[in-house]
């Protein structure tokens, strides 16, 4: 690991302020961070750790939730509110990585972590464009089982890792930041990562310096039903192969709101919005989930050792969907 | 001004260079052996600790975050002569073979323990508005999947937590 310099911010302020030269790079819990810089494919010259700053997890006045961006990941899925009103964020967070891991993690740590394609971390022994841009991506002829099926490029088939980042796009959660000339902007959950392209090596659109200070939540009608399941290939502490979050707001049979996002399938947390569309007002019948489903995946563009993950998109989107409906449907 | 936090209840200095993990710190630094480097990248759960009573993984933290926290390793949960009742039960129920990965289990049972009794959640919990949450072996097997034995004495290991758990037990916070 290469030396770098460390320091505590207090509050957002100080963080933004000690973040200030081009090298540094904010801490949260570390679980991905501190791994990265171990195997050299970060070396950042200054660390800065956020995980004091105060922020916890307080209601809005407009009935939503706003969470400091330094709450762990357990304290987050354990809060009484979330797993009452948002329970798909507490299903999605207690989905992901292990107990000791989430009691490290952070929620801006958590939406900021890097893939886990293993070309990407193998920093000696392999071509990756996200790792070294122009070098060329060794997963494309390998093996990328794990790999994207959505919204890929040429050079670059690696996807978002989190499991929590998928309940929150579900959620229209609005991401706040602060700048470092002291500027403050929010925006929509959605947009804080981006597709590969050719930049495969950029995964947000976070300016440099920029701190994820809160995420808010909306709030929801109490009819609302909403969960997150995760298909992987061991039942506990695996990445997904692909996972669903999804809002069901149903009655008499027909679909008034629903909201449907997918992990372990594109380079960021894809929100279905075509399938979306195809169910809102709709009626909510298993043949109406399959096509919605069907309506997301055909712009699916798989690879040989990934084109498996069209079918268990497609059979897990119609599983949830049916789920939430329960009776109604 | 030094920088500290406490290890078993002894003050600690901070180590200078913000690269040393917990792990080594422990480890290398107070020639404290009992916690183990599996795999060095949050993987096998082998380097689990407590902090203020929570697990975490002590290869994945930066020693510097530390500063002003209580860390419990396995020497400060039990001594050859004054055994944990949790490693009574690893024993017990044989809980183990090489017994490399025994240290992280217990510490992160431990703090499992408090974490039911707290009532989070796990990815296997049916109700999640149910203030209690029974601890069913589906449940500790879960909680537990941090934790790799590659021995393969899960069984056992489970057989261990289940009696403390299930027998109502209150697990007795570390020795400090």
């Amino acid at each position: 690991m290469r030396p770098f310099r460390y320091s505590r911010a207090v509050d957002v302020a100080d963080a933004v302020r000690l973040a200030g030269s081009p090298g540094a790079r904010y801490l949260g819990g570390g679980t991905n961070l501190v791994d990265l810089m171990r195997e050299t494919i970060e070396q950042p010259d200054a660390l800065v750790d956020v995980t004091a700053m105060p922020g916890e997890i307080e209601e809005t006045p407009e009935g939503g939730l706003l969470i400091g961006a330094a709450v762990r990941n357990t304290a987050l899925a354990e809060h009484p509110a979330v797993r009452t009103r948002y329970p798909v964020l507490s299903r999605a967070i207690v989905a992901g990585a292990s107990a000791q891991i989430r009691n490290m993690a952070t929620l801006g740590g958590n939406l900021l972590q890097r893939t886990r394609c293993a070309y990407f971390y193998d920093n000696h022994g392999s071509r990756c464009n996200k790792r070294q841009p122009g070098q060329g991506c060794d997963a494309l002829e390998g093996f990328h089982r794990n790999h994207a099926i959505l919204g890929a490029s040429a050079a670059c088939i690696a996807v978002h890792p989190s499991d929590m980042a998928v309940a929150l796009a579900a959620l229209d959660a609005v991401v706040h930041l602060q700048g470092r000339n002291g500027s403050v902007r929010s925006l929509p959950v959605t947009d804080l990562h981006r597709l590969p392209g050719e930049r495969p090596d950029v995964d947000t659109l976070l300016e440099p310096g920029e701190l994820i200070t809160a995420i808010e939540l909306p709030p929801l009608p109490a009819t609302l039903r909403s969960t997150y399941r995760k298909v992987r290939d061991r039942s506990s502490y695996a990445f997904a192969l692909v996972s669903v979050a999804a809002v069901l707001d149903i009655a008499d049979g027909e679909i008034r709101d629903v909201r449907i996002a997918l992990g372990g399938v594109a380079h960021k947390p894809w929100r279905a919005t075509r399938a979306e569309s195809v169910l809102r007002g709709g009626s909510g019948t298993a043949a109406a989930f399959a096509a919605a489903a069907d309506a997301e995946l055909a712009e699916a563009r798989p690879l040989p050792g990934n084109a498996f993950k069209i079918e268990l998109a497609r059979r897990t989107i119609v599983a949830v969907l049916r789920e939430l409906a329960g009776d109604s449907a | 001004m030094t920088m500290t936090m406490t290890v078993n209840g002894s003050p600690v200095s901070l180590p200078h260079d913000a690269r040393v993990s917990l792990l080594d710190l422990v480890r290398e630094h107070l020639h404290l052996p009992g916690t183990k480097k599996g795999c060095n990248q949050g993987a096998c759960g082998a380097c689990t600790v407590l902090v203020d009573g929570e697990r975490i993984l002590s290869c994945l933290a930066l020693a510097v975050q530390f500063e002003g926290r209580s860390v419990t390793t396995i020497e400060g949960v039990g001594t050859p002569g004054a055994l944990h009742p949790l490693q009574a039960a690893f024993i017990e129920h044989d809980g183990f073979q090489c017994g490399y990965c025994t240290p992280g289990q217990i510490c992160s049972a431990i703090g499992m323990a408090q974490e039911i009794r707290r009532g989070v959640p796990s990815h296997v919990t049916a109700d999640l508005a149910a203030p209690d949450i029974a601890p069913t072996r589906d449940e500790l097997r879960e909680r537990m999947s941090g934790n790799l034995c590659r021995c393969g004495t899960h069984n056992g290991i489970i057989d261990a937590i289940a009696e403390i758990v299930s027998a109502d037990v209150l697990l007795p916070e570390p020795a400090q």
